[in-house]
This record gives structure tokens, C-alpha cells and sequence, in this order.
């Protein structure tokens, strides 16, 4: 950076440090990927904190989403707007959330989001069927679906309305130990 | 009797268990005052969802109850397709909850019960504020559509109340952003930086909280016109933060292998990952030794080099695989550190105040400067470097326990696979489609586990398979057996040849036949190294398992026999054969020669290693690929290839003693490896198939190094040093019974020059030469061990008494949910009857 054009203020970048797990350095290599999206749209220079979106299309084709079977839920979770369209704060916050130090309650929050297609603030039986039909690519037949769906509301809920609330998730979560390191994309 | 019974909401006893969240959250006395204005919002909200009850019900409305009751609209009608089983036993009463419209009292109960307040979670809270005022800034948008609102899904699920808010919900949105500001004012830095990071808020609405936040703290400094020293202090904070992140950043900086590990881990996933996190990990315990070392032993000797009294030998070139020869009169091995004080320039600050006899040595320092003990500086580098390797192996081991620690019970493990098995770093196409067959095997494996519960075996299907792993562990272990034999009578009959061409002096004639002969035991020992696995794995092919983890296991626990007994049957030979005869082989240094043996044994485990990965991965793809024309890459072994880190660690660990720089092999030997392995992975092997639980396998591997490795090698070096007398005309521990008898002399010494120092002897003589101590001391550590577990333990029982508990909750709130509505209906019913009544009157 030094005497080249500056992308931030030390003030932004502090301000970074503070509400995300990112250094200094990361936050600016994180702003360089994020022009490398779409570099007609994104300036170099933020001091001013441009009002400006990357939407999702572009998004989705950075090689560590590109292949994620959940690329467009995870977009769309950190989107302001909700439709997918990132702004360099939202696509901060993405990887933030997302990389390793972040601590095992913001993951939780975050996953569930994810999983929670049609963002009723439960995991139902249709958010558990989508979810099973991306990690599998449609492989499991429908029955078998219905079953899965079955067996694991059956299993991790606990109040018994036959849908995941938060807590349930969460409970859930809570005895799995690969899930910290499993949800966790390095950027 | 059920009749007159009314269900008071308003009761205060009711209201007060229903807010259970103030009493729960009684810790996190920052956020209760959040809470419990969002209780205060309660009565208001309820009222006001009565009156929306009763209006329509498909009105677009964002209170939550609506929708609550509107899936319940959806729920009866999927019923109908498809029965749930939970609520199937008590069909009567479904009947009640199903057929009819929850009554608005039910409906009550449920929105404001704790499970869907979640007023426990402070993040969750945080983020209900959050999404309120993403709605009112949408809503001053003027573009509400249900989209708008429902992405907000944050896991808030008591939505309700914000149309109560919404009269004044400028006010109160504020005023709760006002709070908000006020608990992170209240923080300490770090405490708010900690707090900011893990808020479930945009980066956007954290900085203006952190903005506020400082502009609050700024003003009230300014306001209440602080003095100067804590405006000094202030500043001097901000300077220090800002060091701080410029060290943070610079520490970032030095992570070695960044772009390496994500690239493996984008094509491999987590299990392969952790192979080379392990490889880093060791690579930092070998730095940390290497440093110990370098510093206090090897610059010092260096700096001070002793005089020779035979002139170097020539460089041939087979030094390099035998670490003899030319080597042999280096800072590499322990023959050559000196037994007097080294005296340095008087700057310097060495160990301990000049007042020791000095061997004929470097006088050029008068009196009173200082001076380096050298025995005694050998003796407690490498103690407290052993020490502080054995503390970070606990604290590790601890860690890495407590981050696989889980109540292993076996339900909820669908639901674990289906949340919680995506890796998400995984960005290669292939292997991402690997990772969904994977998973895909998995639920097909669980759910026919699921429907079939158990196949019964019949008892001679047991017995065969009981023979069966009978015979492979019995040739397992023959084959054990036969190799650590082979190995001690190996070493035996070199160690006899090497006394016969001592005696009769053949090493003048042919050096360098001689030489190489010594690589015959490392290079027999790194052939089974690499042999016997394979022959393990055969064995293993015929036995079958029921559940996929078990075969990994056996094969780690067949490797480490096999390695740990011929380590056994190695420390034998150089501690109990050449150790207690060295002039038999006309050794003058047997320490040096076996600090040159550890050096060979290292060296030929990276030799068989790299030939391993040419040979096993290299060769094998193509072979595979070329001749048998299949489209499969050979699978990376990550336990076996991670046992092999753990030997060659373990002769660091054993070598580190006679020959101090060995850990800067070892960090050459580990930097090689990992971009060795990284290609070779990378170009030969694929993302492996079977389920590999990780958090798991490092802990044990974690455990491994610590148990057999660390605890080994650290037995085996206090042995040395404790009860073998060192070589009489080398090393710093020349004329000495014991090595360990540096220390006691250095005692007296002191005692000697100052009286008063007798207890400090006092206390040497009774705390360290008492062997007494030692086993007080190691008990004590297993006591500490054992109530940590026992703890552990406890807390196990606890979390599943809890789990229960829960359970048990769950059944409580449906039993009261069905009663609920069931005493409404009765109600209802009797109204009615009641009103047909007056009617007809």
C-alpha cells in the first residue's frame, strides 16, 4: 500500500480488525478479491465507503464457493438485501463468519441460517429435504429422502413440534466436533 | 372438575416462569436489562395478537404467531397425507389438536415459550435487535415485501411485538441501539473486541456500534474533563493496540505453508489436512528444541571452540549418510562440548558468577568476570527443554481432548451427518462429487442400520469371525516377534563385528567399508519400517468389521507394536551393549557414536520415506493407470503415514541428548517432507473414501506422541543421565560418575564458596538426588491426571442427566400442550351447550 493509492483509512481498517477475525493484511487481500469480481465495478479506493453491490452470479464464481452446493444460501444469507447482492461489508462478514477462529455459537447461528431454505426460522421437513438433495446431487430417492428427513427431525428435536427450532440446532450441533472445522472455508 | 379450571395468563407466577430467560441469564448481567425490556414488550404484544388473531389470519403480517398458526394450517394438512408417529399413540387427543384451529390460549403458551424466545443466547438477542431495525429501515424504504422480511432469518423466532413497537418504534429502536452502546462502553477493550466479532450483525452495524461506542467514551473523557495522565493513558492504549495488530498481522505473516494448506485442503478435505497440521505442529516442537538447544549450547561451544587434539578428518561424502567421520568432532555431537567454564567478554551475561575450578583452560577474563558452566548448562538445557516440550504436549493434548469431547450416544447421529458433514473448504469439482457419494454411502448405511436394528449373528458366524481375527492378529504379532528378533540379533552380531575389526584394527585398512557397514541395523530396521505395514494391511484385508472405524484402529494399534518394540530392543542396544562396554569396540566416545547411530536411524526413515512415496504412490498410479487401466488413484494412508511422523519424532526426542543439533535435522528433515508429501498427494492420490472422523484421529495422534513417543524417548534420556556413566574422556560430563552429577557438584561448589547457601544444597540433595522426589513428583502429576478425568467424567454424567432432562422437558410441554387444548375444547363445548340452552329458553 505505502505511497500507492489507498484503499482504506487506518481507521476503516481498525474498525475491520475490531468486528471481524481479520487482520489487516487479509482485510486488504479480502478487498482484492472481491474487485477481482467485478473490477469495473468495485473501486480500488473505499475511504469513502462506496455504496456499491457485487451480485450473485459473480459471487458464486469464486473458486471457493463455486463448487459448494450451498454457494447460493450461503450468499444469500450475508446479503443485506437478501437477494444475493454483497457489498464488500457483507462479503467481509461472509468470511469472517466462515473462517477459523470464528467462535462455535456465530458458526451455529450462521449454518442454521443456511440451512434454513425458506427462512422460516426453522428447519422443517423441506429445508432438511433440499439440503439432503444438494449433499447427495439428487441421488437418494425420494422415499429414502422422506425417511432421512424423518429420522433426523425425530432425533435431534426436542420439544417434538417436528421441526428444528434454533436450540434444537444448536444441541445438535454441540455434539458434533467436526462441525468447527468442517464449517470453515479459507480464503 | 376440569370445568372451573382456568388457565389465568396473566398470573403473575405464570408470567414469571414463562420468562424464564431473566432467571437463566442472570451471567450475562449485560444483556439481562435487553431482556427484560423485551419482556416488558410482552404484555403489549400479547394484547395486541389477540386482536390480530382474531382479525383475519392470512393477512401479510410479520407477526410471528400468525405464521406460527398458519404453518400449523400446512402441518394438519400434510398430516393428513402422512401420520406423524410421535403424536400417533395419543390419536384421541391429536384428533383434538389436529381437527380443530389451535385455540388462541394454546397458541399464547407456545409463542412464549422459552424454547422459541431463546432468551439464553446473547447472540440471538443481538440479532433480534438486528433484524427489527433491518425491517424498520426497510419499512422507511417503503418496500415491504415478505421477501424483504424473511430473509432477516435470524434465528430470532419471537418476531411478535413489533407491531407494538411500531407506534413508537423510532424511540425504541434507538434507545435499544443506545443500550447496546452503553453494555460495549462498559466492556474493557478487548472484552468489546471479542464481543464485536462474535455479534451476528452485519460488519456495518458493528462499526457504527463501535463507533458509537468510542464517541461515547470520547465525549464522557472529554465531558468529565479528565486529567492528563489518562488522556496519556488513553493514547498510550490506542499505541498499544495498534501494536498489537501490527504484530498480529506480522505473526499472520510467518504462517508457514498458507497457500500450501488450502490448496490440500481444497482438493482433500479435512482428514489429509490434518496429516500435514501434524506435520507443522512437529515442526514447531523441533524449532522450540532447536532453539533451546542452539542458543545454550550450540553458540556457546561454538563461539569457544576446544582444541583437537588430532586434526579434522577429510571430508569423503558418506558422511552425509553416516554422520561419522567427519561430523564426529563437530557441535553436532555431545563428544565434542567441553566439561570447563567457557569465559566470555565481561558484557556478557552468562550463567552463573565466576567461582568454579577451571580445567586448564582460556584464563584470558580476571576474576570477577562472567563465565559459562558448560556441564552444567548441558544438563539443564536439555531438562528444561524436555520440560517445556512436555508441558505444551499436555496443554495440547488437553486441548485437543476438550474439542473432541462428545457424549458418544448414538442417536442424533443422522442429523450430525446431514448438518454437519460438508466440508465446506473443499473446493476441487472431483473430490466435491467424492464427498457427496461419500455421504451418500454413509445415509444409506445409517438408514439400513436404522430400519434393520441389529442382524443377530448366529454363534458359529461369531466363532469364525473370532478365529479369524485370531489368526491375523496372531501373525501380526509373529511377524512382530520375528522382526524385533531379527533386529536384536542383527544389531548383536554387528556390534561383534565391529569388536573383532577393533581388535584386530581393520578399520585402518578399509574406513570406508567400515563406514558404511554401520548403515546395515538403520537400514534393516526402515526396511521393516516399510514392509510390515503393508503385511498388517493383508492381514487386516481378510478380517471384516461391522462398524468402519474399528479397522484403522487395529492398524494403528499393530504399527505401534511393531514400532514401539523395535525402538524397545534399539534403546537396549546402544544403552545396555554399548553403553556398559564401550572400549570393547574401541569407542572412546560411545555417547558421540550413539547420538551418529540416532543420526542414521533419522536419515534412513526420510530415505525409505521418500522411497515410499516414489515407489508406493508414484509408481503405483502409474502402474495402475498404464498397465491395469483404472481410473483410481491410490488413497493417501493418513494414520500410517502420520505413525511414521510420530517415529521419527520419537528418535529426535531419544537423540536430542548425545547429539544437540539433531532437532535441526529433524526441522530439514519435516520441511522436505511436507513439500514432498504435498506433490505426491497432490499428483498421485485422491480424496480418501472411507468416513475419517478427524477431530478425533488428531487427538489420538496428539495422545500417541505424547504417551509411547514423548514418555519413551524422556525415560529413556532421564536414564542416561541419571544412572549410565558417561564416556571418562569426552563430552562435558568427563570425569563424572553421572551426568546428573553436574548439578550436585555445581552445589557443592557453591556451598563451598558461601556458607550460606548450604540449604540451597540441602535442598539439592533431598529434592533432586532423592529418587524419592521423583516418584512423589510423577505421583502427584498422575493424581492431577486422574482427578482431571474424573472430572471429565462427571461432567459426562451430568451432560447426560441434562440430556435427559431436556427430553423429559419436551414430553412435559407436549403432555401440557394437548392438555391445554383439550380443556379449551371442553370449555368451548360448554359454552356452547350453555348458549344452545339459553337459546332455547
Amino acid at each position: 500500500m505505502g505511497n500507492k493509492q489507498t484503499t482504506f483509512t487506518d481507521e476503516q481498517l481498525e474498525a475491520y480488525q475490531d468486528c471481524t477475525f481479520f487482520t489487516c493484511k487479509e482485510i486488504l487481500r479480502l478487498h482484492s478479491r472481491y474487485r477481482e469480481l467485478a473490477p469495473h465495478l468495485v473501486p480500488l479506493d473505499y475511504t469513502n465507503n462506496p455504496d456499491i453491490k457485487v451480485p450473485l452470479t459473480l459471487i458464486i464464481t469464486m473458486p471457493e464457493l463455486k463448487e459448494n452446493p450451498f454457494r447460493e444460501r450461503i450468499v444469500e444469507t450475508f446479503s443485506e438485501d437478501g437477494q444475493g447482492n454483497l457489498s464488500f461489508n457483507d462479503f467481509v462478514d461472509m468470511f469472517s463468519a466462515l473462517c477459523e477462529t470464528s467462535p462455535r455459537e456465530l458458526k451455529t447461528i450462521y449454518a442454521f441460517k443456511i440451512y434454513d431454505f425458506n427462512r422460516d426460522n426453522f428447519i422443517c421437513k423441506e429445508d432438511l429435504q433440499k439440503t439432503l438433495n444438494k449433499l447427495t446431487k439428487g441421488e437418494l430417492t425420494p422415499e429414502e429422502v422422506a425417511l432421512v428427513c424423518d429420522k433426523a427431525i425425530e432425533e435431534a428435536d426436542l420439544d417434538g413440534d417436528s421441526k428444528l427450532s434454533f436450540s434444537d440446532f444448536e444441541n445438535m450441533i454441540s455434539k458434533a466436533p467436526d462441525f468447527l472445522s468442517n464449517f470453515h472455508i479459507r480464503i | 372438575m376440569a370445568l372451573n379450571h382456568t388457565f389465568d395468563l396473566n398470573h403473575p407466577l405464570l408470567e414469571a416462569g414463562l420468562e424464564s430467560p431473566v432467571n437463566e441469564d442472570t451471567v450475562h448481567d449485560s444483556f439481562s436489562q435487553l431482556i427484560a425490556e423485551q419482556s416488558d414488550n410482552e404484555g403489549l404484544s400479547d394484547a395486541f395478537e389477540l386482536q390480530q388473531l382474531q382479525r383475519d389470519l392470512d393477512e401479510e403480517g410479520q407477526d410471528n404467531v400468525v405464521r406460527l398458526s398458519r404453518r400449523r394450517h400446512d402441518d394438519r394438512d400434510r398430516r393428513k397425507h402422512q401420520r406423524n408417529e410421535e403424536w400417533e399413540d395419543d390419536e384421541r387427543q391429536t384428533d383434538t389438536l389436529m381437527g380443530e384451529q389451535w385455540s388462541s390460549d394454546t397458541l399464547k403458551v407456545l409463542s412464549s415459550m422459552p424454547s422459541r424466545t431463546i432468551g439464553r443466547s446473547r447472540g440471538a438477542i443481538i440479532s433480534q435487535y438486528y433484524n427489527r431495525t433491518m425491517q424498520l429501515r426497510r419499512r422507511r424504504q417503503s418496500r415491504p415485501s415478505i421477501r424483504d422480511f424473511s430473509r432477516s432469518a435470524r434465528p430470532s423466532i419471537r418476531g411478535y411485538g413489533i407491531e407494538a413497537d411500531i407506534t413508537d418504534a423510532e424511540g425504541v429502536e434507538v434507545s435499544k441501539r443506545d443500550r447496546l452502546v452503553n453494555n460495549l462502553q462498559n466492556l474493557s477493550v478487548s472484552d468489546r473486541v471479542r464481543m464485536l466479532r462474535a455479534m451476528p450483525l452485519s460488519v456495518a452495524e458493528k462499526s457504527e456500534l463501535r463507533r458509537l461506542a468510542l464517541q461515547k467514551e470520547r465525549h464522557s473523557h472529554s465531558g468529565r474533563r479528565i486529567p492528563c495522565c489518562s488522556q496519556l493513558k488513553y493514547y498510550i492504549i490506542i499505541a498499544l493496540r495498534h501494536s498489537w495488530y501490527s504484530w498480529l498481522s506480522f505473526l499472520h505473516s510467518l504462517q508457514l505453508w498458507q497457500v500450501a494448506l488450502k490448496r490440500v485442503s481444497g482438493r482433500f478435505g479435512t482428514a489429509v489436512l490434518s496429516y500435514f497440521l501434524f506435520l507443522k505442529t512437529l515442526l514447531f516442537f523441533n524449532l522450540l528444541l532447536f532453539l533451546v538447544t542452539g542458543v545454550f549450547l550450540v553458540l556457546p561451544q561454538a563461539v569457544h571452540p576446544p582444541l583437537l587434539l588430532d586434526g579434522r578428518r577429510r571430508f569423503s561424502g558418506l558422511e552425509l549418510l553416516t554422520g561419522a567421520g567427519y561430523f564426529s568432532d563437530t557441535v553436532m555431537y555431545y563428544g565434542y562440548y567441553c566439561n570447563y567454564t567457557l569465559h566470555r567478554s565481561c558484557r556478557d551475561n552468562g550463567g552463573e558468577p565466576n567461582m568454579s575450578v577451571s580445567n586448564g583452560t582460556r584464563l584470558d577474563c580476571v576474576l570477577g568476570h562472567l563465565s559459562y558452566k558448560m556441564p552444567l548448562a548441558y544438563f539443564f538445557t536439555i531438562g528444561v527443554a524436555f520440560f517445556i516440550t512436555c508441558i505444551i504436549l499436555v496443554y495440547s493434548m488437553s486441548k485437543s481432548f476438550g474439542q473432541s469431547f462428545t457424549i458418544d450416544k448414538s442417536h442424533s447421529i443422522l442429523a450430525m451427518k446431514v448438518f454437519c458433514s460438508w466440508d465446506f473448504k473443499v473446493i476441487k469439482k472431483t473430490s466435491v462429487k467424492l464427498m457427496s457419494e461419500n455421504i451418500f454411502i454413509q445415509l444409506k448405511e445409517l438408514l439400513a442400520e436404522v430400519s434393520y436394528k441389529s442382524v443377530q449373528n448366529t454363534t458359529c458366524q461369531k466363532l469364525g469371525r473370532l478365529m479369524v481375527h485370531g489368526l491375523a492378529w496372531a501373525i501380526c504379532i509373529a511377524n512382530t516377534a520375528a522382526c524385533v528378533f531379527g533386529v536384536c540379533r542383527f544389531s548383536e552380531y554387528m556390534h561383534q563385528n565391529l569388536q573383532q575389526s577393533s581388535r584386530a584394527d581393520l578399520a585402518a585398512k578399509n574406513p570406508l567399508l567400515n563406514e558404511a557397514s554401520l548403515l546395515a541395523v538403520p537400514v534393516l530396521v526402515s526396511l521393516i519400517n516399510l514392509l510390515l505395514p503393508g503385511l498388517f494391511n493383508l492381514a487386516a484385508w481378510m478380517e471384516d468389521y461391522d462398524s468402519p472405524s474399528v479397522p484403522t484402529y487395529v492398524s494403528i494399534s499393530r504399527n505401534l507394536m511393531l514400532k514401539v518394540s523395535v525402538l524397545a530392543v534399539l534403546c537396549y542396544h546402544w544403552l545396555g551393549r554399548v553403553a556398559a562396554d564401550p572400549e570393547s569396540i574401541g569407542l572412546t566416545c560411545w555417547e558421540t557414536f550413539v547420538g551418529q547411530e540416532l543420526y542414521r536411524f533419522l536419515l534412513m526413515d526420510f530415505i525409505f520415506i521418500l522411497l515410499d512415496t516414489l515407489f508406493g504412490e508414484f509408481l503405483w498410479r502409474l502402474f495402475s493407470e498404464k498397465v491395469l487401466k483404472r481410473r483410481r488413484k491410490p488413497v493417501f494412508d493418513i494414520a500410517r503415514n502420520v505413525l511414521e511422523l510420530i517415529y521419527g519424532q520419537t528418535l529426535a526426542w531419544l537423540g536430542v541428548l548425545f547429539t544437540p543439533l539433531l532437532p535441526a535435522v529433524q526441522i530439514l528433515k519435516l520441511f522436505l517432507l511436507f513439500y514432498i508429501k504435498k506433490s505426491s498427494v497432490m499428483m498421485n492420490c485422491q480424496a480418501p473414501r472411507k468416513p475419517y472422523r478427524v477431530s478425533q484421529m488428531t487427538t489420538i495422534f496428539i495422545t500417541l506422541l505424547c504417551f509411547p513417543s514423548f514418555l519413551g524417548a524422556s525415560v529413556c534420556v532421564t536414564y542416561t543421565m541419571w544412572s549410565i556413566t558417561p564416556s571418562t574422556s569426552c563430552g562435558p560430563f568427563r570425569e563424572l560418575k553421572t551426568m546428573f552429577q553436574a548439578g550436585k557438584r555445581w552445589v557443592e561448589e557453591l556451598q563451598k564458596d558461601n556458607p550460606n547457601l548450604s540449604a540451597l544444597a540441602m535442598a539439592h540433595a533431598y529434592l533432586v538426588e532423592n529418587p524419592l522426589f521423583l516418584f512423589v513428583g510423577a505421583g502427584i502429576f498422575l493424581i492431577v491426571i486422574y482427578f482431571h478425568s474424573q472430572v471429565v467424567d462427571g461432567q459426562r454424567k451430568i451432560i447426560n442427566l441434562l440430556q435427559e432432562h431436556i427430553e423429559n422437558e419436551g414430553e412435559d410441554k407436549k403432555f401440557l400442550i394437548t392438555r391445554l387444548q383439550f380443556i379449551h375444547e371442553q370449555n368451548r363445548t360448554h359454552t356452547r351447550r350453555v348458549k344452545s340452552q339459553d337459546s332455547s329458553c
